[in-house]
């Protein structure tokens, strides 16, 4: 880029660099039909996920089987026990964090769902965190409980031995 | 040399005010799987799948993406998506048909205008160093545009009234129409102005809305529909961003895609033109040289329903219904995004025989 | 919160600090509205554009000459907001206009506070009103007033 010529009068004069632009907006967020039974289910101490016809079990449900394309219109109530199919140690401080580092989110496969739940694992050493390990849901008090994923405080190991994890993508074809 | 591409199938959601119960995949996925049905498509059959939307409207990053929940992309699909509206899909699904390994696509847009602050959310848009932090509204900045045509001498409030009446009647006979009524001119010019010099019926309703689309290539669209609706010419032209850099009161884009496009090699027995505010109606006539053309936005136009990501592929869609139900032979739809005008496509689009 | 059908819904709101750097040109005009200076730039064509761009329009070549412009201007075209929305310039009923600033060919967007729609008519002169505190954004100019 070719050097600009600035104007007699502001010679000498130090340069803006950067803007502040800051941008703030106000929504009202509508959870749709399955978003709200996956709510209301929690606040009733249930983790509900959901099918279509033929299809896979999903939680939470976005209200569609992303394979079929179709509605889920079957609840499932899932236990809440499952595996740990991965997992990730974080480290790192953000803006907004409220967890006392390190702490471990992981990815829970409910039994009898096909989609793994993301939440928090605690009561265990972030060493001992491990693939494969079985967890269970400690949820909050019953006076507590409410329509979101708060009411299930973490997982933790429940002392079952480890179950096998299906490598991903394994037997997947199409 | 160009390949022949129609389309076969066009369906949309009945326009509302607000979807506050329905999520965006819930509200989608009935609009795409009656394009599929339309056209006798399954998903495995189509070649390549293209969409318009923006995660602004719903303030959520990947609430756009995610709606492909909804079409149901297993096995793995080609896809795409633009942060435009679904008329601008259409034109990459256009692109891709061309290069000739699909024969087939679906496109498909959406956008829910109601949860978020519309106005604030289409200032993102404007020059983020000298505009965008002033939050001008698109009210706002139609009414500069208004204000410049009657200073011009090209429009008087009365011409913008004209347009509203008719759009809104027009709309009596859309059944997915939002707003229709029957009002004169003499009427809505009695209203107390919102931003002088725009009325608030000079302005489109705020909507909610889905609609979709199935492109087919040649013999393909021949065996998928008795009568396709072939796409003569399509060009898409955009102008400075900086309103002070355009004239206010032409849509120089708007004439060039449209000479691009073709639109005076042949009768236009139909046009749908996506003019949000009465006075750009005007401009577009002008600049597609439909002058006082007869039969402009028969669907009510987005005076009826401006579902934002979705107003410019309904165009073409309604454009292409009446190709293909045979009440028109050749017809042109138009999409606009920025402000004032700022972008246009135009699309040509006609019968067999 | 829940609607009729029972459908849940939450307030939702999205925030970016944003800092964003400027380069040469666009910080050589915002610096001038730190110092109350309106600059434009000099066209292939030689028309003068404001703000100031990087590039020509028409043949998008680098554009270098910064010159002064103003300090008052012309109103090009207008409209009246008879209900400002929250985040607007102003807080009364104001005037949006494209404001062309004397020497320039090329009005850009501003609020006139005209106090009334009566004072406002294309091809008025109007003359900004600083901020008191500049900080080297399109906010030092606060507003433009009729000058009559």
């Amino acid at each position: 880029m070719a050097e600009i010529i600035l104007p007699p009068a502001l010679e000498g004069v130090e340069l803006v660099r950067s803007v502040r632009t800051p941008a703030r907006m106000e929504y009202t967020y509508t959870a749709g039909v399955a978003t709200t039974r996956f709510l209301r289910g929690l606040a009733d101490g249930r983790i509900l996920g959901e099918r279509a016809p033929g299809g896979k079990v999903y939680v939470p449900s976005r209200g569609a089987d992303p394979q079929l394309g179709v509605p889920t219109t079957e609840q499932v109530d899932l236990p809440h026990t499952g595996t740990l199919v991965s997992f990730c140690i974080v480290n790192v401080a953000f803006y907004g964090q409220g967890m006392e580092i390190p702490y471990t989110s992981g990815l829970i496969l409910l039994d009898g769902s096909d989609l793994p739940l993301m939440h928090l694992i605690q009561e265990c050493p972030v060493e001992a965190v491990h693939i494969g390990m079985r967890v269970e849901a400690v949820w909050v008090d019953e006076a507590d409980l409410g329509p979101t994923l708060e009411s299930i405080r973490y997982f933790r190991p429940n002392g079952e031995p480890d179950a096998p994890v299906a490598q991903p993508g394994a037997g997947v074809t199409w | 040399m160009v390949r022949d591409v129609a389309v076969i199938a066009f369906a949309q959601m009945p326009n509302v005010r607000g979807e506050t119960v329905l999520n965006e995949v819930e509200m989608l996925m009935p609009v795409i799987q009656d394009a599929r049905q339309r056209a006798g498509l399954d998903q495995q059959q189509i070649g390549f799948t293209c969409s318009g939307s923006t995660d602004y409207l719903s303030g959520q990053a990947f609430s756009f993406v995610s709606t492909l929940d909804g079409v149901g992309p297993w096995p793995p699909i080609q896809e795409s998506h633009v942060e435009m509206d679904g008329a601008w899909a259409l034109y990459e699904a256009w692109v891709k048909l061309q290069l000739g390994d699909v024969d087939t696509a679906l496109v498909y847009c959406y956008g829910k205008s109601a949860p978020g602050p519309l106005h604030e959310v289409l200032s993102r848009q404007l020059d983020p160093y000298h505009v965008a932090p002033l939050w001008p509204d698109a009210i706002s900045l139609a009414a500069l545009q208004a204000r410049a045509m009657l200073d011009a001498g090209k429009a008087t409030e009365a011409d913008f009234a004209e347009v509203v009446a008719r759009s809104r009647r027009n709309a009596l006979n859309n059944p997915n129409a939002q707003l229709a009524w029957d009002r004169h001119e003499s009427d809505l010019l009695a209203e107390e102005p919102l931003v002088d010099p725009l009325r608030k019926h000079d302005c489109p309703p705020i909507t909610d809305g889905a609609s979709a689309v199935i492109l087919a290539a040649g013999d393909r669209a021949r065996e998928l529909c008795d009568r396709p609706s072939w796409i003569r010419g399509i060009d898409h032209r955009i102008e400075p961003m900086a309103l002070g850099l355009r004239d206010l009161t032409v849509s120089t884009s708007t004439r060039s895609a449209g000479e691009k496009a073709g639109v005076s090699a042949g009768p236009v027995d139909v046009a749908e033109l996506h003019a949000p505010f009465s006075p750009q109606e005007l401009i577009l006539r002008e600049a597609l040289g439909l002058g006082d053309h007869g039969n402009v936005n028969p669907s009510g136009g987005p005076l009826a329903a401006n579902p934002v990501m979705v107003a410019g592929l309904t165009r073409i869609g309604e454009v292409a219904q009446r190709i293909m139900n045979g009440t028109a032979s050749r017809g042109v739809a138009h999409a606009t995004s920025g402000p004032c005008l700022q972008q246009n496509l135009v699309i040509v689009l006609e019968g067999d025989g | 919160m829940a609607d009729e059908f029972g459908v849940l819904s939450a307030p939702l709101i999205i925030e970016y600090p944003f800092t964003r750097t400027t380069g040469p040109v666009i910080g050589a005009f915002l610096t001038g509205l730190r110092e109350q200076l309106l600059l434009g730039i000099r066209a292939a064509d030689g028309r003068v554009i404001v703000p100031p761009t990087e590039y020509d329009s028409a043949t998008g070549e680098d554009l270098t000459e910064l010159v002064e412009v103003g300090p008052g201007g012309v109103v090009d075209t207008w409209a009246w907001v008879r209900h400002p929305m929250p985040k607007h310039p102003l807080h009364q009923p104001f005037a949006w206009a494209l404001v062309r600033p004397d020497g320039a060919d090329v009005g850009f967007l501003q609020a006139v506070a005209a106090g009334s729609i009566d004072a406002m008519a294309t091809g008025m002169r109007v003359r900004p009103r600083w901020a008191a505190e500049r900080e080297g954004s399109i906010h030092d100019l606060e507003c433009w007033v009729p000058d009559p």
